[in-house]
């Protein structure tokens, strides 16, 4: 139990942050509308890949200097987790695009260069099935998760803050600062990147003690 | 031991005498250049600007990866064994990348060449174009060798250069062809000294990352 106490905080405030996401009060600006309300279920979804992905490029780093395979089993295990946030997290956007800027992929930099980045990272998981062995799949998919990284943050927080977009925080528009977003949207958005992160990483230990498993005569063989 | 200079300048030459040894690869991408550049001007005869630099350059992807993905698949696992008991790997991979940008330079060119005879001129600034052909084509030889290093490890090398490949390049390429756009107007394109910038950091990251990482890739 001791143990676990993250994992309860971690429900606790995802439903604070659902019932809280959909009833609190938010200002309606432009053809913003009530859609603001996505921002709690989009923003902390990058939020959580991002530190996935850094979990997983850690890991790999881990590898290459100790060639233990259980780092390659985490390295691997938070990709594919953060693939899969990363995924809901364009899922969202596209739905909030589709009221807001009125198209589901517009030619936002931002979308694309995330676009991009995601397949980077499906590479690395076909990169990874195209192995047989075990050793050689660990050392050549972590070289490449360095290389992902090394991409993802010039794509993803870089070049998106250079061009006009219509993301906030780019060349032309205003970020999340504190004076710009409204207390009752804040509220409920801080606890979110905390929760949505913590549910990213409930499921990433999961997905790694199944992986364990899986290779457990080999690992204790 | 010779010095690292030496030991690269060795490498690069014996790759080159090697290239010309087996004059039917680099003949073949000679040939691909063409006979694509001929299937263009077949289908759409003189394309607007545009249109023009998206094919150069569509072109010049599958060029880089035809000529550089053999580079480390006419390697024997035998031979290159007998290179890891010969050089550090640091200088290895330095003499493929040379190498590589020295073979995709003399392909762009050829690239530039075919594709001004058989799809017209709309160029304006052609030195600027030149020049930024020559940059791109050592930006793509020098991720791809990279990719070749890996995708050699691996079984299906051609079918995984593509699929690690692509979504790796599409930023560059999408520098490349923004910062090329400038050479069809009179005018000057705003923000093109941060394109350039980015794309040498891109540049100096991928040497970078080739260096720290082909060691550990070598370690069998």
């Amino acid at each position: 139990m001791a143990k676990n106490w993250w994992k309860i905080a971690c429900v606790l405030i995802l439903l604070y942050v659902i019932i809280g996401g959909f009833l609190v009060r938010v200002p309606s600006i432009g053809n913003n509308l009530q859609a603001i309300r996505g921002i709690f279920f989009h923003l902390p979804m990058w939020m959580s890949m991002y530190t996935l992905f850094t979990i997983s490029v850690v890991n790999s780093v881990w590898y290459l200097a100790t060639n233990d395979l259980r780092r390659d089993i985490r390295a691997s295990s938070a990709s594919s987790i953060g693939v899969l946030f990363g995924l809901m997290g364009f899922a969202t956007g596209m739905l909030w695009s589709t009221y807001t800027w009125g198209g589901t992929i517009v030619n936002d930099p931002k979308q694309m260069t995330t676009a991009i980045a995601l397949t980077i990272y499906m590479a690395y998981l076909v990169l990874r099935l195209s192995f047989t062995d075990l050793d050689k799949r660990a050392r050549v998919s972590a070289i490449f998760n360095v290389f992902a990284f090394a991409l993802l943050i010039p794509l993803t927080y870089i070049i998106p803050r250079m061009v006009e977009s219509l993301h906030p925080g780019s060349a032309s528009s205003p970020g999340f600062s504190s004076q710009d977003t409204a207390g009752t949207i804040r509220m409920v958005l801080w606890p979110a990147f905390i929760g949505w992160t913590l549910l990213g990483i409930w499921i990433y230990t999961l997905r790694n003690r199944y992986k364990r498993l899986v290779l457990k005569n080999i690992l204790h063989g | 031991m010779k010095s690292p200079l030496s030991q690269i300048v060795a490498l690069v030459k014996k790759d080159l005498v090697l290239e010309w040894r087996q004059r039917h690869a680099l003949f073949g991408i000679l040939l691909y250049v063409f006979s694509t550049m001929f299937v263009i001007n077949l289908m759409v005869k003189e394309p607007e600007d545009k249109i023009w630099n998206a094919m150069f350059w569509v072109v010049q992807l599958f060029v880089c990866v035809n000529a550089v993905a053999k580079s480390f698949l006419q390697e024997s696992r035998g031979r290159l064994l007998y290179f890891y008991s010969l050089v550090h790997p640091r200088y290895f991979i330095t003499a493929k990348l040379i190498y590589n940008v020295l073979l995709m330079t003399v392909f762009s060119v050829v690239t530039l060449v075919c594709c001004i005879l058989f799809l017209g001129n709309p160029l304006m600034h052609g030195l600027y174009f030149l020049g930024v052909v020559l940059l791109g084509g050592i930006s793509l030889s020098l991720l791809f060798t990279m990719l070749a290093a890996i995708a050699a490890q691996a079984s299906q090398n051609a079918a995984l250069m593509a699929i690690m490949g692509f979504p790796l390049i599409m930023p560059i390429l999408m520098l490349l062809s923004n910062i090329a756009q400038s050479a069809f107007a009179p005018v000057v394109q705003p923000g093109l000294a941060g394109m350039f910038l980015l794309l040498a950091g891109m540049d100096v990251l991928v040497i970078a990352l080739a260096l720290i990482l082909f060691p550990f890739l070598w370690k069998e």
